[in-house]
């Protein structure tokens, strides 16, 4: 695989997204190093082709945003928004992300070694995310497809208000949020989750040590008995 | 003794006119339900507006421009600060952001078809971008909004513009609704919902919280877009000198500025009538902001709600706007609440030109609704014909108040060519009362 190095100390940021846009069948199959990220924000953000792309370090807000088909891996921690609404392809968090990671993603997956903030998958739209550590409070606030396996903690109001998201947590949750509630795990449920330990380095992981948590869908439809809750 | 009671003089029953009828069955409402009222549109209280502003006009001491043969410029270009291919539009009168969802599939078309003819950009709205509003709008303006509904980096490049979406004026600090007669098998599809759910948007953007993070966000906006995109950002119009100060400060191009009469597909009745103010009170704080940090006319402003006329085009381009945006009376335009649909609007326990249960799909003009036999009665080239037609009267009309007063470009139209009529809009606008050189808040009566 043919690798090419930018050093965002002296490149700057917008000519390496810039050539990160190129035409896909050129930057197919290439692999892509950063060095110096030094908590930049916007990097590799809009991609849309078969890449790999590693960031030697720290990234700021929004590495890997709405990415799609790249392969982001981030050797370091991440700011907010890490790989937000992602349609596709895969991103790979070394260290620890910040708030708001993978809000709105609607494909692909998303992996977090580290713990994650505030309201990680907030929105989610379809896609996968496991999370190496623990979550923070409003996680999968109003999340609406896709899953997000914690294999820590989650913090209080976790769900609050989802649709038809998967959550899957191995340790504690501090609250579940309104309209969310534990289910049952299925085998289908259990499929998933043993197919995303083990595309996320977790194959080891005990599936049976985990809890799931989806809708009880009492606030599909407005409602005066519900009125507390909107 | 009954025959001279009976020649006391009655009072007439006489309402009040706190608790007058409209307010009472409106508790009667409450009370039989106990949930609070949703209905569509702006602000139906009575406001101080643009018909509180007249135009001057020429006279001795100002010289007009001949009607129909001298030139009078009417072009705007939208995103000149940042963006390497800025918006250039013949009209200043563009459509506001209206979702497919919220409006059917033809009429959406038809608001496509109409702008396009005449020179100007319609706007997206929560749910995303359809392959025929795409098609059928030469510029289109993409809404980036809290919920992200069908929002994709695809569509994103397919824009010509990009709004991001803090707030409207409808419900500034409120999230949109579409309740479950209206998410359709398709607009659940394209909003990732279940269908025929009520459906609740966030009325806060998932991924930032504040103006230094829109700084961040915009630059992402630009980043994935190669810096080509003019990128509005959209503001219901609540504290407007810091709304659009903040907004210029993290980035933005083009501001819109939404006021209260502005609609919306649905919302709570409380909501629309009670928070915000009226767009007559928010367009100076919003260029004085644009003024005092060196950016009027740099950073565009396009200010919308209760825009009906070319006057009130002509008189919110006179208080310092760039651009106007219309979504109610474009709808009017297209055949919404028209009078011809009176006997089914009765039917729906209404009447024609009052109509606004927008979020019950049951529009019997096709237009706010997602049923098919409905939106069949809405003809894409009929309704765009027309929008046409009423987007070049108002266009013109703007043009004769802007000749009358002696100004060869809509642009060239300034605060100093209007008086108010009131006390309020006085102060509001910051133009003298008529006949006065008196601006309440400015000037010593």
């Amino acid at each position: 695989m043919e690798t090419l190095t930018f050093d965002l100390d002296k490149k700057p940021l917008r000519e390496i997204n810039q050539f990160l846009h190129g035409d896909a069948s050129t930057l197919n199959g290439k692999s892509i190093v950063i060095e110096n990220p030094n908590g930049a924000h916007n990097i590799a953000v809009g991609l849309k082709a078969d890449v790999e792309v590693t960031i030697k370090g720290h990234a700021g807000y929004y590495a890997a945003g709405m990415n799609q088909l790249a392969k982001v891996v981030v050797e370091g921690s991440v700011g907010s928004g890490v790989a937000e609404n992602m349609m596709s392809g895969h991103v790979h968090v070394k260290g620890f992300a910040s708030n708001a990671a993978g809000a709105t993603a609607n494909g692909g997956l998303l992996v977090i070694d580290g713990d994650a903030g505030l309201r990680c998958a907030i929105a989610l739209k379809g896609a996968d995310i496991v999370v190496g550590g623990s979550v923070g409070s409003f996680s999968a606030f109003m999340a609406q497809a896709g899953n997000l396996v914690i294999l820590g903690d989650a913090g209080e109001g976790l769900g609050d208000s989802i649709y038809e998201a998967r959550l899957f947590v191995r340790g504690k949750v501090k609250s579940l949020g309104a309209d969310c509630e534990e289910k049952v795990m299925g085998p289908e449920e259990r499929k998933i989750l043993v197919d995303l330990l083990s595309r996320s380095g977790h194959g080891d992981v005990d599936p049976d040590s985990f809890k799931l948590y989806g809708s009880a869908r009492t606030l599909y439809h407005f409602h005066v008995d519900n009125a507390g809750a909107y | 003794m009954s025959d001279q009671s009976h020649k006391i003089p009655q009072t007439e029953p006489r309402f009040s006119a706190t608790f007058d009828t409209s307010t009472m069955s409106e508790i009667r409402r409450a009370a039989a339900t106990g949930i609070y009222d949703i209905r569509g549109g702006g602000a139906k209280r009575k406001l101080p507006h643009f018909d509180d502003l007249l135009f001057l006009g020429a006279s001795v001491s100002r010289y007009p421009l001949e009607g129909y043969r001298e030139k009078c410029g009417t072009d705007v270009v939208l995103g000149t600060r940042f963006a390497k291919k800025p918006i250039h539009l013949k009209t200043p009168v563009t459509i506001a952001g209206m979702s497919f969802g919220a409006l059917s599939g033809p009429a959406k078309e038809s608001l496509g078809r109409g702008a396009s003819a005449v020179g100007t950009s319609t706007t997206t709205g929560d749910g995303g971008m359809t392959p025929e509003e795409r098609g059928h709008s030469t510029t289109l303006v993409y809404q980036y909004l809290p919920s992200r509904y069908g929002m994709n980096p695809d569509d994103l490049r397919k824009a010509d513009a990009i709004e991001v979406v803090v707030g409207q004026g409808a419900k500034p600090g409120g999230g949109g609704m579409l309740l479950g007669q209206k998410i359709t098998k398709r607009v659940a599809k394209m909003r990732c919902l279940p269908e025929g759910i009520d459906q609740r948007s966030s009325c806060r953007h998932p991924d930032w919280t504040g103006p230094d993070d829109l700084e961040i966000k915009i630059a992402e906006l630009r980043e994935i877009t190669d810096w080509e995109k003019p990128i509005y950002v959209k503001v219901g119009a609540t504290r407007p000198y810091f709304d659009v100060a903040l907004a210029v400060k993290a980035g933005a191009d083009v501001v819109v500025l939404d006021g209260m009469q502005g609609g919306t597909a649905a919302t709570q009745e409380v909501f629309i009538e009670h928070v915000g103010i009226p767009i007559l009170a928010a367009i100076r704080p919003a260029v004085q902001a644009l003024q005092d940090m060196g950016m009027h006319r740099k950073v565009q402003l396009i200010v919308s709600g209760g825009i009906r006329n070319g006057a009130d085009v002509a008189k919110a381009l006179a208080l310092g706007a760039d651009a106007v945006a219309i979504g109610t009376a474009a709808l009017v335009a297209l055949g919404d609440n028209d009078p011809h649909l009176e006997e089914e609007y009765k039917k729906l326990g209404t009447t024609a030109g009052a109509y606004d249960d927008w979020h019950e799909g049951r529009d019997p003009a096709g237009i706010t609704t997602q049923d098919p036999e409905l939106m069949k009665r809405v003809d894409p080239v009929q309704a765009g014909r027309r929008l046409a037609n009423y987007l070049s009267v108002m266009t013109m009309e703007a043009q004769v108040i802007a000749r009358a007063c002696g100004k060869s470009h809509l642009h060239n139209l300034e605060p100093e060519d209007l008086v108010a009529l009131t006390v309020e809009a006085s102060a509001m606008a910051k133009v003298p009362l008529a006949g006065t050189t008196w601006i309440p808040g400015v000037t010593k009566y």
